[in-house]
């Protein structure tokens, strides 16, 4: 076995991020094994009125391409996907993306709970849910439901964030997988990539 | 937060079709659950609380509505959106036709029709344009057709306008009272408000151009091909239709009728009958 017990039953991969999130995503992305197979859905907050430049400065270094789905798009092996500004991103059981317009949650459009909870509720125990920094408890809930529906969870070491709000308040209300750093969880993705050679 | 399973989900909007002639059966059903949820939550109902009070109480059903719906919208919501609407889409019209009509498909409390209507005003169009704004939701309707506002929403919506380069400050169009913005009523003199279901609803005119977005976003994919072909039908050869940023057409069974006219802004023109 390898050293996070795990195995390659995952069918997805979850993360969410807020202030102080974006060096971390930046550094997974650009060290992604090539040819990870596992979709990776990513929900970070943002400034909502800016439309551009987001997902190309997430490109930039990546492996793979990030792209904002449209609605009802198919999530694809292998893809990196990030929930477009003003919308919430949820996932529906023919996994497929459907975009919304509801309220804003924890002062969040897109709101990390809906992104995280949709994704639980679909993917069950096949899904691994990463938070990041930030500065809010956007996204605790959510890392609730992936814990409860049987999915694999990770918090960013709150030492190492920018700011700490958002992985404490995961870690207040459920039990967390694995507590990492930026660099461990580069590393838990190549682990989890040999799995499925 | 209590949850409900597809089962309730399905027997909820199953009933609401039989007795009120709602057809909620084809929306997308990860907002479908939270909209429902939500009210739960509200009125403090169980599942079968909430059923009951649906088969019971037939005037609970425009609430049941009004908190159904997502009616979160924004006066010149993508500025860009509105400005490649005053300065290509606009234009294109007029070079053929010197009055024409627009409609406003799920116009919510009608910022986007006020948007609309102050960017003919700046165009010296206003009178030569008639405005459809139709929603299911009566209760928001009427909102939209007061033109009335909290303040605390003008300063998103001035900012939109700032982005827009609208030719002076929104606030010429508003006066503030009561920690309301209150638009000037003639802004909306040539606006027809009127109650559509664009599930249910029949054809009811012809369009030059047709603005339906963020609404279909809530339909699942065979509703919104349906939905597609009613808008097609409403459209005049060469008209246009608008719909969301982040919505697409292009695996719709008509989408071959439409050509993309603005990717970016997600703007189509009928090409075919
Ligand atoms: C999010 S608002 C969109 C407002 C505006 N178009 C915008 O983009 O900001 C969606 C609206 O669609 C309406 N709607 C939902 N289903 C509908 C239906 N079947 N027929 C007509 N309107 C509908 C809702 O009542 C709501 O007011």
């Amino acid at each position: 076995m390898n050293k996070f017990n795990l195995n390659n039953s995952y069918k997805a991969v979850v993360i969410g991020g807020s202030a102080g999130s974006f060096q971390g995503v930046v550094k997974i992305l650009s060290q992604l094994p090539k040819g990870f197979p596992l979709p990776i859905i990513m929900c970070l907050h943002r400034l909502k009125h800016v439309r551009h430049g987001f997902v190309e400065a997430l490109s930039l270094k990546s492996v793979v391409q990030v792209t904002e789905p449209y609605d009802k798009e198919t999530i694809k092996r292998g893809s990196v996907y990030l929930a477009p500004a003003n919308y919430h991103l949820s996932v529906e059981l023919g996994h497929y993306f459907a975009l919304s317009t509801e309220e804003m949650i924890n002062n969040s459009r897109p709101a990390i709970d809906i992104t995280l909870g949709t994704c639980a509720y679909v993917f069950k125990d096949k899904l691994i849910g990463i938070l990041l920094s930030g500065a809010n408890k956007d996204g605790a809930l959510g890392m609730k439901q992936i814990k409860d529906r049987g999915g694999f969870t990770i918090v960013q070491e709150p030492s190492e964030c920018m700011i700490d709000t958002m992985p404490k308040s995961a870690l207040a209300i459920t039990q967390i997988d694995q507590v990492l750093k930026i660099d461990q969880i580069v590393n838990f993705f190549k682990e989890l990539d040999k799995l499925y050679r | 937060m209590q949850d409900i399973d597809i089962a309730d989900l399905k027997r909820i909007s199953e009933l609401i079709y039989q007795k009120y002639g709602y057809d909620f059966r084809n929306y997308a059903m990860s907002s479908f659950k939270r909209r429902v949820l939500r009210i739960m939550d509200l009125k403090r109902f169980t599942v079968e609380a909430l059923i009951r009070k649906l088969t019971e109480s037939p005037e609970f059903i425009h609430e049941f509505l009004d908190e159904l719906t997502v009616n979160v919208t924004e006066m010149f919501r993508d500025p860009s959106f509105w400005r490649i609407m005053r300065e290509e889409i606009i234009p294109a019209i007029l070079l053929n036709h010197k009055q024409f009509k627009i409609w406003h498909a799920g116009c919510s409390s009608g910022e986007e029709v006020l948007s609309m209507a102050i960017l003919l005003k700046e165009m010296g169009i206003h009178q030569d344009v008639q405005l459809y704004a139709t929603d299911l939701d009566t209760n928001i309707l009427e909102r939209a057709k007061s033109g009335t506002y909290s303040i605390k929403n003008m300063e998103l919506n001035e900012k939109n306008y700032i982005r827009f380069q609208g030719a002076g400050s929104l606030k010429d169009y508003y006066r503030e009272e009561n920690g309301l913005a209150v638009f000037n009523k003639e802004l909306l003199n040539n606006v027809t408000f009127r109650k559509h279901d664009l599930v249910t609803g029949e054809i009811f005119n012809k369009f030059d151009l047709i603005l339906c977005r963020n609404v279909m976003i809530y339909f699942n994919q065979t509703l919104q091909n349906e939905v597609l072909k009613k808008f097609h039908e409403s459209l005049f050869k060469y008209g246009y239709l608008a719909i969301g940023s982040k919505e697409s057409l292009i695996w719709c069974d008509y989408a071959n009728r439409f050509i993309v006219v603005n990717n970016e802004e997600k703007i189509y023109k009928k090409i075919k009958d």
